[in-house]
């Protein structure tokens, strides 16, 4: 039942580059402001963010109640900073709230909550996510298909057996609406996850339990899209998104102590400098491709003076 | 964490700023392990977390990752504690105590294997990341459990002390505490006994039993309070589990009050406990559990939460002030 959203036009390639950019700038700047936060796993899992949440959830702000909406569960909720970013983005709470991160009284705190709009359920204790998504898609099918439900997994919260668990119950059920994402950056707190607990082979793994696997570069939206709204018949889907922790920040990637590390005043302006310069070259990119017939016109959007957040 | 008053009465005291109990219990086991070869520490992507990262270095083989894996942790900890290894897990007290709960109880407890179970940044440490990264039920879960020793330590030499018991116990241990730096409570010639109550100040009018990182707190509500002509004695009340009933009782009898603290639920921790010794013993007075009580927990950081429900010097000295 998977297919891409349709009750509003499809932003291209381009623009979500355009957005990837702001959405980082705007996830770094509460990092720091907020003096707390998962800086890599968050850059790691942007782009599936935006994805997810641009082309494939249905679900907005206007339908954040309906029974029938998408619904998605972050599972690593310690990355709540990206979800902040891009559920801000989308409009379902102010840009100016995100201030009040972590603060005291604030109910923005440092792990997914439902008292914010957008957040379908609590979560911060790994290996939570998944068996929550098999109760929705439960639930879906009960009424008759009424909606899909996609969830975001670490690859060190994997290590968490209840994700087994589900994982063979998921496909028991043929739950195949139910789509999880594993971000796939190799990295978790202590260092490389092949060192602390290794996982792999994980495509074999999952599709012995008996789900339909799809293995992709979590940081290209073409491909993440399609892997996103394929169908999968019978089975739940388990994406694979190749990704880098720290993507998008040339001194973060790969580098564990930015995992949870803050940045400090120079490292933002560093960052966001680099960050500018990525959107300089987005812009270069999609007008070199215009100019050489590769794309349309239309494909380029207007998305550029909302994209500086 | 202090406020500018709080601050002068920890001076007015000569309360000297420790570390966090946390450097010193991975300094502690360090050395224990360095000293037995028979010492494992058990970690589940927590070594950092832990302060456990040059143990890990310096004694590559006494430590076994289990990655992100609580229940496994546990049963990893029984097993090698049952075939002889002094085991310590070590992972934050809110998962190691909530998703591991029948591992703890079974694997560990009611098998009776001397295994060791340390409990990080326990109670709101964690302030800000929200109430799935608190512990404040981990006292109240693991009191109901039969066989296991429980402790709370409220300076650097406690928590010394509690981690060199735990790893010549006989029987199951579980030892929790904080990351936030610690004031020095205790004289050099104090002695550290599990399941007895340390004498922090003597007093009549009002008990303070407290423990963990909110006893600096209760000390200096005793300082304020002695300004105003009210003495107060303060207990650390490090073991929660066997409880020092002689300690409890004598507090009970001997002052007119008793106000019991803890960075924990109102429910089923020290508070509970010590209200039903008194109780029982009919040795019942003016009484106060301060701690968290049962709604959503206001958020933000330790600091601010200890001082959103009144664990502070002015909000403890306020609460002896009103039983009196
Ligand atoms: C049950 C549980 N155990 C431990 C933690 C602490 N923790 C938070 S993030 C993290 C590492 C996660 O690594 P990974 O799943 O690879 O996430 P990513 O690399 O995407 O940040 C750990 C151990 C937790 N939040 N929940
Ligand atoms: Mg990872």
């Amino acid at each position: 039942m998977q297919s891409v959203v349709k009750d509003r036009p499809m932003l291209s390639d381009h623009q979500l580059a355009l957005k990837a950019v702001a959405l980082r700038r705007r996830m770094l700047r509460l990092i720091h402001d907020a003096g707390a936060g998962h800086t890599g796993g968050g850059l790691s899992c942007l782009d599936i963010l935006n994805v997810l949440y641009h082309r494939v959830l249905r679900v907005t702000p206007g339908t954040v109640d309906s029974p029938t909406r998408d619904r998605y569960v972050q599972s690593k909720g310690h990355c709540v900073e990206a979800l902040y970013a891009v559920l801000s983005a989308r409009g379902y709470f102010p840009e100016a709230d995100l201030a009040t991160v972590c603060r005291y009284q604030s109910p923005y705190v440092g792990h997914p909550t439902r008292k914010i709009r957008g957040v379908e359920m609590n979560t911060g204790a790994l290996g939570h996510g998944l068996p929550i998504c098999l109760g929705m898609a439960l639930a879906s099918k009960m009424d008759g298909d009424a909606f899909r439900v996609f969830t975001l997994l670490g690859d060190g919260e994997l290590a968490e057996g209840s994700n087994w668990e589900a994982a063979m119950a998921a496909a028991h059920y043929n739950l195949d609406n139910l789509v999880a994402i594993l971000d796939h950056n190799t990295l978790q707190i202590t260092g490389h996850t092949r060192d602390v607990m290794s996982n792999e082979p994980l495509d074999a793994k999952w599709r012995a339990f008996g789900w339909e696997v799809r293995i992709v570069d979590g940081h290209d939206y073409a491909a993440l899209t399609a892997a996103l709204t394929a169908p999968h018949p019978g089975k739940p889907l388990f994406v694979i998104a190749n990704t880098v922790k720290g993507k998008g920040v040339s001194f973060m990637e790969n580098v564990g102590k930015w995992h949870h590390g803050v940045p400090s005043d120079a490292e933002l302006a560093q960052a966001l400098a680099e960050l500018d310069a990525a959107e300089v070259k987005v812009e270069r990119v999609a007008l070199n491709a215009l100019s050489s017939g590769a794309i349309q016109a239309s494909a380029l959007g207007s998305t550029r003076s909302t994209s500086k957040s | 964490m202090f406020t500018p008053a709080a601050k002068a009465m920890a001076e007015k005291l000569g309360l000297k700023k420790g570390r966090a109990n946390l450097e010193e219990f991975a300094d502690t086991l360090q050395a224990l392990a360095t000293a037995d070869r028979n010492l494992v520490a058990v970690t589940s992507d927590s070594r950092g977390s832990g302060k456990l990262a040059p143990y890990g270095k310096a004694l590559p083989q006494q430590i076994v990752e289990v990655g992100i894996a609580e229940q496994n942790l546990v049963g990893i900890t029984a097993g090698l504690a049952a075939c002889g290894k002094r085991a310590f897990g070590v992972s934050p007290s809110c998962f190691l105590t909530a998703r591991s709960l029948e591992q703890i109880k079974n694997d560990i407890c009611y098998s009776n294997v001397p295994a060791v179970l340390v409990g990080i940044s326990s109670g709101v440490s964690y302030g800000a990341l929200g109430s799935t990264h608190h512990s404040l039920h981990d006292l109240a879960a693991l009191r109901a459990i039969h066989n296991v020793t429980i402790v709370v330590p409220a300076d650097n030499f406690e928590t010394r002390e509690a981690i060199r018991f735990a790893a010549s116990a006989t029987r199951p241990v579980f030892v929790r505490f904080g990351k936030a730096a610690m004031h020095h409570l205790h004289s050099a010639d104090s002695k550290f006994e599990a399941g007895k109550a340390l004498v922090l100040r003597e007093g009549r009018d009002v008990a303070f039993i407290a423990n963990g990182e909110t006893v600096v707190h209760a000390l200096l509500a005793a300082g304020a309070l002695a300004e105003q002509g009210i003495s107060a004695r303060v207990l650390s009340l490090h073991t929660v589990k066997p409880l020092d009933t002689a300690a409890v009782l004598a507090a009970g009898r001997e002052c007119r009050a008793v106000i019991t603290v803890e960075e924990h639920s109102v429910h089923g921790g020290v508070g509970e406990a010590v209200a039903a010794t008194l109780l029982q013993a009919r040795a019942g007075v003016p009484f106060k559990i301060v701690g968290f009580p049962d709604e959503d927990t206001v958020t933000g950081a330790q600091a601010d939460i200890f001082r959103h429900y009144g664990i502070s010097m002015e909000g403890l000295a306020a609460t002896a002030r009103s039983l009196l």
